[in-house]
């Protein structure tokens, strides 16, 4: 039996509606429980803030992309070295940073739950490999569908049911979470170099449209159960005036589901851009806020760009090209067969960069529009829109008015002219903070009820103390001291035992991937199909049989088994 | 006994087609492989050593018990200043993950096979970047392929019949007839005598030869002086008319490319004619590697210290720097004082100075067989064969991870196995 007491904690539990009140948490054998024995290790939070252990909602982190990132970039390799010590290994990377750097990092910064973005299914082995290399956090994998041959044929033809089994079939085989859709049919496209626009246009030699990929998906979701909903990256990533697009796609989103969204859209910032091209580009945050205001059933993340080098990485393959073709530094791209693609360019987002400075500002705009924090996550896309230890900047600058002036004050002098920023005095608080950073997405994944997000009883004892005490700081003035606290806890403790003090990793640890193993019963087991065969056969690199991930990629396993009803 | 959808543990084609038939523990009869990997196969008996050897003190060999060279290469390890891990293209990942993990305990210098095969490639792409895709991706799609610098007739031989020339595609109604092959090289090899196009170059012309392509292809024809490296502009003018007029264009390259003179330089250019391309068509490219995980090396060893290969841990960070962190200058520098070589053969391939040294120094080696690495080691450790008598993880060279399959159980351990024990007995040393 191992127990531990965590006395005097300050805490905000959003889940169980507890807003700051000082407690004491008993945990024994990594769950949290009413109360433990007098020989119970005792750790003193001081009174300071104390809250679920954060969840990252999407971020790259681990897989065949984010490795290439790592591979084709030394220099940024070099920006991150730290030596090995103890049970720490040696690090390096800044934007791309090594599994055990990604690891600490995030540990450090209070993190125990990521949910890698993007997984392509014919890759998954090697997301899991990674998993298995990120210790301190448990780990699951968005599946990639954007263009997947055997979705859309069954689209075209109709079969709703064959669209639900391959899903089903395809999350189990290769030990994925959710679903992810990447510029629904333009990863297809681009196999022949060319893209989509937006949701109506025709996926080339497929009959189908994005629309129509993303309410089939939808359904399949729901048929399934999924924890999680529909992970959505919307067409035109990028352009100017694309917010249409993505107003467009929200707004043919049915809500269906009772207890969480029916769409995780991501990165909204990416798509939420006016004008009709560079020079009239503008800041389209509002009508894009008032959509989600307007319709519960759909969930956002940020998507926050901060200024300096990062690296992009996405499977959207044709708009990394046409980012290319703005950047002229370095290029990669990885179409994967029958599935979906990938691109990489390395970038510099600048101050003195009108565009950059309007999309610094969106980022900004839509979470402060965005009413219920339930609906808005604080992310960066990382290491997207910026390398994920920017989000205590970020935290801060939603949380104080002055930090976000003093910070406007240095971006591109027209700016103000393009963004509505200057003009929202909304101050978000501590509870808003917690919402948008673990209680939120843990709900918006649907993982609450494996104890993730919350400390309630019965609860995974993941939890992060910040050294900072919230009656003796005014986050609207003193924003140094929210980024102190939010960069570096007192403790991170994950499944009962403290993984990091002052910023020091203290065990090498030990991750749990969380998958979703959906029966669908009998009549739809879509690997005795002989048309879904043959197409493997035919036109997959790989053996059928060979293709599944076999359990023994997975440490730690955690499977969440659901019913599908047809 | 009949298994089929096995992985041949070969080449970078990682085939994972290949139906094996054992009566005992003997291999009788092995479909869908090529002649390098059926005999690999079929022969995985023949040269295997009974079990570990050391030397006798009088320049010959004597059997040694594993726990007496595992102790062996431990203390070998722990004593050196300058240790060297070299190898590691025909093992498991497994293996390379706790290579990795040893190298920067000991504070040496780990390195695979890459660094004398496609080292340069990594160069250049770490300049310009790489635009690539899964083969199945080329195979349905690709109407033009490109090969220079490589002949896979004989080095991949079921390359062309799996991804490219031979291979039914999704999008070609007959797909040896709507492809055009071009094949670039020094001199005409098997695969370039049933090419459609094929281009001579003289040795060391590479470069110019893609500069010349890259100009037409942007329409700056005007500047390419009659004859480039022994081609004619003509020839020139008609493959970049073949290119750009592609559906979808994979340019695949060897050795001989990243080997030639301009080395790095070479693939580099090489990646920008395809970059350019891209703005016309669709194109892709692809390196051949060898090794059959030789490209998991460099997946392992990446996620693990951000460079896929010559990672010094000297000074406990992890330091990448071609040219003076890789074996071959290591050994050229007689640097290192000891060397663990892991599934691979240096004493075939390396310069003659660099075996000197090898020959030197406390080597230990990790192999099944018997190579032409053997007689300058101190101690051998045969172990299983990953794909035949271990399984095991392997990146296939367009990045794609496969599971590798035992069928025999000859009675050695793994490499896991042997460079975990090793491990396990530096850190009872030296504390993590």
């Amino acid at each position: 039996m191992n127990e531990l007491l965590v006395k005097n904690a300050y805490v905000i539990d959003p889940i169980n509606r507890i807003n700051g009140e000082v407690m004491d948490i008993a945990i024994r054998d990594g769950r949290i429980v009413e109360d433990v024995g007098p020989k119970a290790t005792v750790i003193d939070a001081g009174g300071c803030l104390t809250l679920p252990g954060g969840v990252d909602s999407h971020t790259h982190v681990c897989g065949t992309k984010v490795n290439f990132g790592r591979y084709m970039s030394p220099e940024d390799m070099r920006a991150g070295r730290v030596a090995r010590r103890g049970v720490k290994h040696a690090t390096s990377g800044y934007s791309v940073p090594t599994t055990y750097a990604n690891s600490y990092r995030y540990a450090v910064m209070g993190y125990t739950t990521l949910l890698e973005g993007a997984m392509a299914p014919l890759e998954a082995r090697h997301t899991h490999e990674e998993f298995s290399a990120t210790p301190l956090q448990d780990m699951m994998a968005n599946t990639l569908f954007d263009g997947n041959w055997g979705i859309m044929n069954a689209i075209r033809d109709g079969d709703q049911e064959r669209v639900t089994e391959i899903v089903g079939w395809t999350l189990s085989a290769v030990k994925g979470f959710g679903i992810k859709l990447t510029n629904p049919g333009g990863t297809e496209a681009w196999g022949f170099g060319k893209n989509i626009t937006c949701i109506k246009d025709e996926v080339p030699n497929f009959g189908v449209t994005p629309i129509e990929i993303i309410l089939a998906m939808i359904r399949a979701c729901e048929t399934l159960r999924l924890p999680h909903s529909v992970h959505l990256h919307c067409n035109n990533l990028g352009n100017p005036g694309n917010y249409a697009c993505t107003v467009g796609t929200f707004n043919q989103v049915p809500d269906l589901n009772e207890k969480r969204q029916t769409l995780y859209a991501t990165h909204v910032q990416f798509h939420s851009y006016g004008g009709s091209d560079w020079k009239t580009f503008c800041s389209k945050a509002e009508p894009v806020a008032y959509t989600v205001n307007n319709r519960p059933q759909i969930v956002i993340d940020m998507g926050q760009v901060m200024f300096g080098k990062t690296t992009t990485m996405t499977a959207d393959g044709p708009m990394e090209f046409n980012l290319y073709r703005l950047h002229h530094d370095k290029w990669s791209n990885h179409d994967v067969e029958l599935e979906t693609g990938s691109g990489i360019i390395p970038v510099y987002y600048r101050r003195k960069n009108l565009v950059n400075s309007v999309m610094w500002a969106i980022g900004l705009e839509l979470a402060l529009l965005v009413k219920n924090p339930w609906q808005c996550m604080l992310t960066t896309d990382n290491p997207n829109g910026a390398p994920f230890v920017k989000y205590p900047e970020i935290i801060a600058l939603l949380m104080s008015k002055k930090y976000r002036d003093a910070e406007f004050a240095t971006v591109h002098p027209e700016t103000g002219s393009r963004v509505v920023l200057p003009a929202l005095d909304r101050e978000l608080d501590w509870n808003e903070i917690a919402v948008m950073t673990r209680a939120g997405q843990a709900k918006a994944l649907g993982i609450t009820g494996i104890g993730k997000g919350h400390l309630g009883l019965g609860a995974e004892a993941d939890i992060a103390i910040y050294p900072i005490r919230v009656g003796e700081v005014d986050p609207a003035q003193e924003y140094r001291k929210v980024i102190d606290a939010f960069s570096r806890t007192k403790y991170t403790i994950k499944r009962g035992r403290p993984v990091t003090r002052d910023g020091e990793v203290l065990v090498h640890g030990e991750n749990t991937t969380i998958w979703v193993d959906p029966k669908m019963g009998p009549g739809h087991d879509i690997s005795q199909d002989t048309e879904f065969v043959k197409m493997f056969d035919r036109y997959y690199s790989v053996r059928m049989s060979n293709y599944p991930v076999q359990d023994e990629y997975l440490k730690r396993s955690l499977r969440m088994e659901t019913e599908a009803v047809f | 006994m009949i298994y089929t959808d096995m992985v041949c543990p070969f080449c970078g084609c990682l085939c994972d087609d290949v139906v094996i038939e054992t009566e005992g523990d003997r291999v009788v009869r092995v479909d869908n492989a090529c002649t390098l990997g059926t005999h690999k196969l079929m022969t995985t008996r023949k040269d295997r050593l009974k079990g570990p050897i050391m030397r006798d003190g009088a320049g010959g060999w004597r059997d040694a018990s594993y726990e007496e060279a595992i102790e062996y290469a431990a203390g070998v390890l722990l004593d050196a200043d300058r240790p060297l891990l070299y190898g590691w293209s025909s093992t498991q990942g497994e293996a390379q993950g706790l290579g990795v993990s040893m190298a920067e305990l000991l504070g040496g210098v780990i390195d695979s096979t890459t660094s004398v095969c496609h080292g340069p490639s990594i160069l250049a792409i770490q300049e310009v970047g790489h635009p690539g895709c899964t083969l199945g991706q080329v195979k349905n799609r690709a109407d033009v392929i490109v090969y220079w610098g490589c002949n896979p007739t004989e080095a991949h031989p079921r390359h062309m019949s799996r991804y490219t020339t031979y291979a039914d595609g999704f999008f070609l109604q007959n797909s040896f007839r709507e492809r055009k092959l071009i094949v670039v090289d020094i001199r005409k090899t098997e695969t370039a005598s049933i090419a459609d196009e094929f281009v001579q170059i003289k040795p060391g012309g590479d470069y110019a030869v893609f500069s010349a392509l890259r100009a037409i292809v942007r329409g700056r024809g005007a500047v390419v002086p009659p004859t480039v490296a022994g081609v004619t502009k003509e020839q020139l003018e008609k493959i970049a008319e073949i290119c750009k007029s592609a559906k979808f264009g994979a340019f695949f390259f060897g050795v001989g490319l990243t080997m030639a003179p301009g080395r790095y330089k070479n693939v580099r250019n090489a990646i920008e004619l395809v970059d350019e391309l891209n703005r016309h068509t669709k194109w892709t490219l692809t390196p051949l590697r060898g090794h059959y995980n030789v490209y998991g090396s460099n997946e392992v060893f990446t996620w693990m210290t951000g460079y896929p290969y010559a990672v010094d841990f000297s000074r406990q960070i992890a330091f990448y720097n071609p040219g003076e962190t890789t074996s071959v200058d290591i050994l050229a520098r007689k640097e290192c004082d000891a060397c663990l070589i892991v599934a691979s053969d240096p004493g075939a391939h390396f310069p003659r100075k660099c075996l000197e040294h090898l020959a030197s120094i406390p080597t230990v080696l990790i192999d099944p067989a018997q190579t032409v690495t053997t007689p300058l080691c101190r101690c051998q450790i045969p172990t299983a064969v990953t794909g035949i008598d271990a399984s095991g993880t392997a990146y296939r060279m367009d990045g794609v991870p496969i599971h590798m399959k035992a069928f025999l159980d000859l009675g050695y351990p793994t490499d896991t196995e042997i460079v975990g024990r090793i491990f396990e007995k530096v850190k009872e040393v030296r504390h993590p």
